[in-house]
């Protein structure tokens, strides 16, 4: 059995990584020159790295499957992003910062890993102002903050409501600078079908040409896997409708164990579903709950008037509202973290009090903020006496100039305008802190096999603290895997070029040509979508925000019983050399088919509540999650053996020196 | 080979096309202000017409700015028609249906066919008039000089003459209506402030100067 | 909320050498809350079942942002409406009957790759030219409050670096002009001090690569203001004409 080294540096936490840096091996600038990197995803964390790694001198391969690497997710993000700057001199610290990502994350995080988040998060504003990514200004020029939830300073850092467009396309821009240099050669429109392992080390991938179709080797001396996560193996997220688990699926049977599978976040501010044809799920930023108030009726004869569409939300009087996350929560009230949020909104709604005709929604009311920012407006615009119209018109107004492009998303998808009638939500997939199990030096347990960003498992624990996506992203690629991937590299400066033509390349190409044969020549009768559809929905409901023994083992049968059938009847049209957009979609619904069965285990196996993981047998008196630190202070690493339920558990025990693990409390 | 920034470019041919095109503007303005003596048929008004014109073709200053003139208009037309060819290749295969009024004025796609129809008037205008004043054979006014005047009462006697320059004239201000503002655009001029002030010129300007052009042979006509 | 029948006509082409035609497709029992994208969806969905060749388009992120769809709808880019992409084109706006056009994006420089997927890596041949500011990813820069950014400059910047990179510009111009998606960039950049050390090299590049892809000369119509998903404005257009005067009459050689 191998044994899991997270190589956590010794020393005081706040002396790990600078000592570290320290003492690793770095590869002379020549011998750079002779060393291939290939990086999969062009996202934060994979333009980010394939851009610092080029510059050092690697040749660096990029591949993402999108025709551009600017389209990568990342982009999708909203709110924006953390970094330990105490621009606002609120208190901040990198130690805060650390402290409210592992307690955000129900302790369930290593406390090296994000420590050292937190040490660099200030290095990527720096990184990304001097690269011109345009954050918002306060009218004296400087940096300005906003909250986010689960903490109590205002430390992120935003782009309006694109954060993650700006921060990305910064990356992006670094990426194409070296593109440009000849330094990375990008191939876009690939997408990475298999990982190649040789005499244990990861030495290159097999891609598939999009649009030709053609299956290419790639050797290199290190492979850096960078491709998100895996939420769409809820069918409905608020992922990309390509983002798959397919690379670190592949990269999981080669031998890298993947780390708390379980681990979801659901997210709070969702757009409800509408109706059965919905492909995804949008988000509105948490940064809206800065503003908007989270409410429910108090009376259930109100919440079935609203169901029934005999009332809307302005009919219920102030007194008959229950602003439960309020009420619940004083001390953080509607910004408490998203597992929170979320749960709260489900037990409401599975108590009858949902406003919307499924039952399945919550009003996010911005009413208040109207009046209040009405009521500052009229003051700095020195209007004497000014009647509740004109506050509630200048307060739209503000509110209108915040979160604009919000609202008016809301209004295109939903079709009700949020200026008027307070907005519905209710939570949604959104990320999983879930993925790659790997060492403090991203290192997965495939040497020579790295992964970074979301892929991986790492900072987050069981839950993630909004603006930390973005951080981690690009402390990943821009400053951890430069220092961390020399000093595995410093081993390969004579190697020489990989050879592709080697019988484990041969192997794995014909995995990937004979599955993508069975696909065509299957002969079945139902789309793609009809089994990932019926996945997401045994996932939804049985591993979803809530989880418990028996519908978490009934969902595996029933995943199995899909995952049969899939095989059988999945009709797949068109050609191998061909842009096959069905074929495509097969691939990876094949992969998420058995990381679903993966989830269900490990939620099956831990037995106790923590962040995103609620097992509804382990809670306090008061609905929330009940920790097991005897038993479940590890994180869980599941080793493939041929069968997704047969994975072997592997245990990280996690050691916590600096934080005390308490109850998280957010009253 | 490396495409000269001030000459090959895309972006330069733009501003060639911003320069001559408001030199031209210019210039009608000039000869708006010199033909509205056309206006005044009075015998000595033709006289006074007559020696501006004269002067219009010997004076050494007004002869060379005619010179870049010619310049002008033979740059703005080549250079306009190859931008044009340019555009055509850009778009190999065409769309089934578009519905192009949604988002900009038809004048503004249509610079130039616009354009043609100018230059093919102004072949006509100059081979009526221009070519006749330099190297035709026109008799002598009371001054000695040369009978433009006559010449162009003459033509502006015929009904299809009249209305040739009626028509071209509405080409023209339709050409202007894009053109005049754009030219500013296309030489970066554009300012939250000012760039109203210039597009209400602009269609000032682009109905105005045609619509006094276009009245000259109108009024010659029904005065005749 | 009753459902509706509608006619798509839908370009199709087996490939980049196919000479391509339009075809149409029935669809039922649309609701007014898919998108249009989702309607799509339904429409493989039945090809699908059919044993047909379903209809490949370019999608992704399915909320405005990510750049990739790209049909060209009813004329229109992103189809009707204003400020949206065509995922966020709602079949609301659309009525029981109507006879719907789709096409791919059409100019030289995004040649098609299958039915409505077209190749738009001209602007990442664009980008890659002088796309970006020249610094090292090193993270040992001035602190970010180091130079105050006037606060409009900062909103400027930011109006024009919003652009998704769609291509609606170039395919609603008249000309296949790709002048708004390379002012976008290049004006962010101006904008802000930390570009403008390579503000004049960028300008030149940026335009000589948007040349050599074949994309058409701008005639202002202002067509792509008008389409694009981000409403990004003829200002950013003019600022570049103003950058790029400049840079090519002080340039060494």
């Amino acid at each position: 059995m191998t044994k899991l080294d997270s190589k956590i540096p010794a020393g005081p936490i706040d002396r790990k990584w600078t000592d570290h840096k320290g003492h690793i091996r770095v590869v002379a600038p020549a011998n750079k020159r002779r060393i291939d990197v290939i990086v999969v995803g062009t996202g934060l964390a994979g333009g980010a790295a394939a851009a610092s790694l080029a510059e050092l001198g690697y040749n660096v391969k990029a591949f993402c499957f999108q025709d551009s690497a600017r389209r990568a997710h990342s982009i999708a993000a909203q709110g924006g992003i953390n970094a330990a700057k105490n621009y606002q001199n609120d208190g901040d610290s990198v130690y805060r910062l650390f402290y409210d990502t592992v307690k955000g994350g129900d302790y369930r995080a290593r406390e090296a890993n994000v420590y050292r988040l937190a040490e660099v998060s200030a290095n990527i504003i720096d990184q990304c102002v001097a690269q011109g990514v345009p954050f918002a200004r306060d009218y004296g020029g400087l940096l300005d903050n906003r909250s986010f939830g689960g903490v109590q300073v205002s430390r992120t850092f935003y782009a309006r409501g694109q954060t993650g467009q700006q921060l990305l396309l910064g990356a992006y821009s670094a990426l194409m600078r070296q593109v440009g240099k000849g330094a990375v050669q990008m191939f876009d429109r690939h997408e990475m079908l298999d990982v190649v392992v040789v005499d244990g080390k990861a030495r290159g991938i097999i891609a598939r040409n999009l649009i030709t179709g053609e299956i290419e080797r790639h050797g290199a001396h290190a492979v850096l896997l960078c491709t998100g996560g895996y939420g769409n193996v809820f069918f409905l997220s608020t992922n990309a409708m390509g983002s798959n688990v397919t690379a670190a699926w592949k990269a999981h049977k080669r031998g890298a164990f993947f780390g708390n599978p379980c681990y979801t976040q659901i997210h709070p501010t969702c757009i409800p579903v509408s109706g059965t044809h919905q492909s995804k799920l949008t988000l509105m930023s948490e940064s809206l709950r800065n503003d908007g108030r989270i409410w429910v009726p108090k009376k259930l004869e109100d919440a079935r008037a609203i169901q029934e569409g005999r009332k809307n939300g302005k009919d219920i009087p102030e007194e008959d509202r229950d602003y439960y996350l309020e009420r619940r929560y004083p001390a953080f009230g509607n910004l408490v973290p998203r597992d929170v949020a979320s749960r709260a909104a489900k037990e409401r709604c599975d108590a009858g009090f949902g406003v919307n005709k499924t039952g399945e929604a919550v009003f996010l009311d911005f009413s208040s903020a109207f009046e209040r920012y009405g009521k500052v407006e009229a003051n700095v615009r020195k209007i004497e006496n000014p009647s509740p119209e004109e506050i509630l018109r200048l307060g739209k107004e503000v509110v209108a100039a915040k979160y604009g492009n919000l609202f008016d998303m809301y209004e295109n998808i939903a079709g009700e305008n949020p200026y008027e009638r307070p907005m519905k939500i209710y939570p949604a997939v959104h990320y999983t802190m879930g993925g790659l199990w790997v060492d403090y030096n991203l290192q997965t347990t495939v040497p020579g096999l790295f992964a970074l960003g979301e892929a991986n498992f790492s900072d987050h624990g069981a839950n993630r603290l909004g603006a930390s996506a973005l951080m981690q992203g690009l402390a990943d690629g821009y400053f951890v895997i430069p220092y961390t991937v020399g000093d595995y590299l410093a081993d390969d400066i004579r190697t020489g070029p990989i050879k592709t033509d080697t019988p484990e390349f041969d192997a794995a190409e014909k995995e990937v040509t004979d599955r993508i044969a069975h696909f065509l020549n299957n002969q079945g009768t139902k789309p793609v979508d009809d089994f990932h559809r019926r996945l997401g929905k045994v996932m939804w409901n049985k591993c979803g925000m809530a989880r418990n023994a028996q519908g978490l083992q009934e969902a595996i049968a029933e995943i199995r019983q899909i995952r049969e059938e899939f095989w059988k009847d999945v009709r797949v049209p068109g050609k191998a050399d061909e842009l096959n957009q069905e074929l495509e979609k097969a691939g990876r619904v094949a992969d998420f088919l058995e990381l679903g069965e993966l989830m269900c285990l490990d939620a099956l196996t831990r037995n106790e509540s923590c962040g995103g993981h609620f097992r509804e047998e382990y809670q306090t008196p008061e609905g929330e999650a009940l920790r097991d630190d005897e038993h479940y202070a590890f994180t869980s690493a599941w080793e493939w053996t041929g069968d997704a339920g047969a994975a072997n558990l592997h245990k990280e025990p996690l050691v916590f020196e600096e934080v005390k693990l308490t109850q998280r409390s957010y009253k | 080979m490396a495409r000269s920034a001030l000459l090959g470019s895309s972006l330069a041919k733009k501003y060639w096309m911003a320069l001559t095109g408001l030199f031209l503007c210019i210039f009608l303005i000039a000869h708006l202000a010199g033909n509205l003596q056309l206006l005044d048929m009075s015998p000595d008004g033709q006289l006074k017409f007559n020696a501006y014109a004269k002067f219009m073709t010997t004076f050494p200053l007004v002869k060379v700015v005619s010179y870049l003139l010619y310049a002008s208009i033979l740059f703005h037309a080549f250079d306009g028609i190859l931008l044009a060819l340019q555009n055509r290749k850009a778009r190999p295969v065409r769309y089934h249906y578009e519905k192009a009024g949604a988002n900009s004025t038809w004048y503004s796609r249509q610079m130039a066919l616009l354009g043609t129809l100018v230059l093919v008037f102004l072949v006509i205008h100059m081979k009526g008039f221009w070519y006749e004043m330099h190297w035709g054979d026109l008799g002598l006014d009371a001054d000695g000089n040369k009978d433009l005047y006559t010449l162009v009462a003459a033509a502006f006697s015929q009904p299809w003459y009249v209305a040739i320059y009626v028509v071209s004239m509405a080409v023209l201000a339709f050409h202007l209506l894009h053109g005049f503002a754009s030219a500013f655009q296309s030489l970066g001029l554009n300012h939250p402030r000012y760039t109203p002030l210039i597009k209400n010129v602009g269609v000032f300007f682009a109905v105005v100067v045609p619509v006094f052009f276009a009245l000259i042979p109108v009024w010659m006509f029904i005065n005749a | 909320m009753g459902t509706m029948k509608l006619t798509l006509k839908i370009w199709r082409q087996s490939g980049p050498n196919d000479k391509g035609k339009m075809v149409s497709y029935p669809v039922n029992d649309v609701s007014e809350d898919m998108s249009f994208l989702e309607m799509l969806d339904v429409l493989n969905d039945e090809l699908v079942r059919n044993g047909d060749d379903p209809i490949a388009f370019d999608h992704d992120c399915r909320e405005g942002i990510c750049g990739s769809c790209s049909l060209f709808i009813n004329g229109e880019a992103h189809g009707p409406g204003r400020g949206i992409t065509t995922c966020q084109l709602h079949m609301r706006k659309f009525k029981d009957g109507d006879v719907i056009q789709v096409e791919p994006w059409r100019a030289g420089a995004f040649p098609v790759v299958k039915d409505l997927v077209v190749d738009r890596s001209a602007f990442d041949r664009i980008q890659a030219a002088g796309g970006f500011v020249s610094v090292n990813t090193s993270g040992n820069l001035v602190d970010g409050n180091a130079i105050p950014i006037p606060k409009n400059d900062a909103d400027s910047a930011f109006d024009a670096a919003t652009c998704i990179g769609c291509g609606a510009c170039v395919a609603t111009c008249t000309n296949s002009s790709a002048m708004l998606f390379v002012a976008a960039k290049v004006s962010q950049f101006a904008l802000l001090p930390q570009g403008r050390p390579e503000a004049r090299k960028r300008v030149l590049a940026m335009v000589e690569q948007m040349d050599k892809e074949g994309f058409g000369n701008c005639s202002n119509t202002g067509a792509c203001e008008v389409e694009c998903p981000k409403g990004i404005s003829l200002e950013h257009i003019a600022r570049m004409n103003r950058e790029y005067v400049a840079a090519s009459v002080t340039k060494d050689r």
